[in-house]
């Protein structure tokens, strides 16, 4: 919980204490989402895409409940410094999960398009881009839980490590379709999941910089380094 | 006293000095060597706990404290630059100059008309009648109240609602044109219309005043003021713009007091 010492009003902290674990549970799940869709692309399992596919529906209602949930606290209960921090981060960070996923969930669809197809070697290549996003998601949610600031930045800073491995599996891609033009459609797909999981690692570094701000009340600098860019779309 | 690195009790150009002021009644102290500045137009909140010693600090402002036996105020407290703990300041001419409006309103048990009055008879600010009536209106207008009261100028201010009756006393407080207002929970016996009628006045006033408020409600002080020092145990804990100390304050004590923590 965020906030360990309790409010002279107990049911203030209950809520508070509510509100964040109702985060961590919507974390859980598009922890789960997400390892499903990648579970069902390589091993053609349509059954678990599915399921990936159904479980957006309670992450969406999670959504909405810690979106009512702030809304009535701010009204009811006027929070102040740390709490006002802690509720307002917790509404951000639910509005990141909620975009986490969606990604995954369009993974998981992708995947039942996907594996109408031959199996493609391609697909192997995605598995290490989702393992970092799985592992930064599951980093910044622990950072969230454990109010750790620290923890927060160190995930932020993996996401240069997704972003080169993402070039790295868009020149893949490229190799494979040119190699034979029967694999674009497959491998444009794969394409557009590998850029969902791209996201997902953006949204976590969204996600870390509110727990940092949760915790600190500062903000963490915007500049990020960035490394070369395959597609040419750096600004210079 | 205050650890520069997280309080910023000095600023530029201050209204009221206040370097190393204690209090203590009868030998026992209230206050432990504070300070302080008071900005010019802008509202400063003294916040904190009960028996923290805000009230007896905003006291020392007027040397309302002088009143009260055995009560010894040091260290030193300039307005513009005139100590005023010295000996030889008159402390009716310093109140002039420093207003106070109090938790409860207390009119005069007079006319609405001479309790805006008392004051620039007495202190002789006025000279004639028309003079007088003017200062009366403006100073009601001032207050948001004249159109409220105009066409019952002769009746009793006690007679107006309590909302009025606080109304009156803050035209009374500057029909005396002062340079400082001092408010010591001026809203805390008030419903939320008439407290919301006083803040929208405080916001007025900070054009022409430099206003000290001190109140018990976080929100208050948050709506009203541009800079919030928290009082706690006798000393100054922590000082700072208004928006810094509620969103991200510096001082554990003072967390635990806004967000209503055990502390």
């Amino acid at each position: 919980m965020p906030n360990s010492d309790a409010h002279i009003v107990r049911s203030y902290s209950d809520e508070l204490q509510n509100i964040s674990a109702l985060v961590a549970k919507m974390g859980g799940l598009a922890e789960t989402i997400l390892t499903d869709a990648m579970t069902a692309l390589v091993k053609r399992d349509a059954d678990l895409s599915t399921q990936a596919i159904q479980a957006d529906k309670r992450v969406d209602n999670l959504d909405a409940e810690i979106e009512y949930q702030v809304v009535r606290m701010l009204a009811l209960r006027q929070p102040m410094a740390v709490d006002l921090r802690s509720i307002i981060s917790a509404l951000k960070i639910a509005q990141s999960l909620e975009r986490i996923a969606d990604h995954a969930k369009n993974g998981a669809k992708r995947a039942l398009v996907i594996n109408q197809s031959p199996p493609m070697d391609a697909t192997r290549g995605i598995v290490r881009l989702s393992d970092v996003a799985r592992e930064m998601l599951r980093s910044v949610l622990d950072a969230y839980v454990n109010s750790d600031a620290e923890g927060a930045v160190k995930v932020r800073d993996r996401d240069e490590d997704l972003d080169v491995l993402y070039d790295g599996y868009f020149r893949e891609c490229l190799t494979y379709m040119m190699e034979d033009n029967r694999n674009i459609t497959a491998a444009t797909h794969l394409l557009f999941i590998a850029k969902n999981i791209e996201r997902i690692g953006d949204h976590c570094t969204n996600i870390a910089e509110n727990v940092y701000y949760m915790q600190t009340g500062e903000r963490l600098s915007t500049a990020r380094p960035k490394g070369e860019d395959a597609m040419g779309l750096k600004a210079e | 006293m205050l650890d520069s690195e997280t309080n910023s009790a000095t600023i530029a150009d201050p209204k009221v000095v206040c370097r190393d002021v204690s209090v203590s009644y009868s030998g026992k102290q209230a206050l432990f060597d504070i300070d302080l500045d008071i900005g010019s137009h802008q509202v400063t909140s003294l916040i904190g706990p009960s028996g923290c010693g805000k009230s007896t600090f905003l006291r020392c402002m007027n040397r309302m404290n002088d009143v009260i036996d055995g009560c010894v105020v040091t260290g030193s407290i300039s307005v513009d630059g005139v100590e005023i703990l010295d000996d030889e300041i008159d402390a009716v001419q310093l109140r002039r100059r420093v207003g106070m409006v109090f938790q409860k309103p207390n009119p005069f048990p007079k006319s609405i008309y001479d309790n805006i009055a008392y004051g620039p008879r007495i202190h002789g600010l006025v000279r004639g009648k028309d003079e007088l009536d003017e200062v009366v209106q403006t100073s009601l207008e001032r207050a948001g109240l004249w159109e409220e009261v105009k066409d019952r100028l002769l009746q009793p201010g006690t007679g107006l609602s309590g909302g009025q009756q606080q109304r009156l006393c803050i035209a009374r407080a500057i029909a005396v044109r002062p340079d400082v207002i001092l408010m010591d929970e001026p809203c805390s016996a008030l419903d939320p219309i008439a407290t919301a009628r006083v803040e929208e006045l405080i916001d007025e006033l900070k054009r022409s005043y430099s206003i000290v408020i001190v109140t018990h409600s976080m929100q208050q002080a948050a709506r009203v003021s541009q800079r919030t020092a928290f009082f706690h145990l006798g000393i100054v804990v922590e000082v700072g713009e208004t928006e810094q100390i509620f969103t991200n304050p510096r001082d554990e004590r003072t967390q635990g007091y806004i967000t209503g923590r055990y502390g």
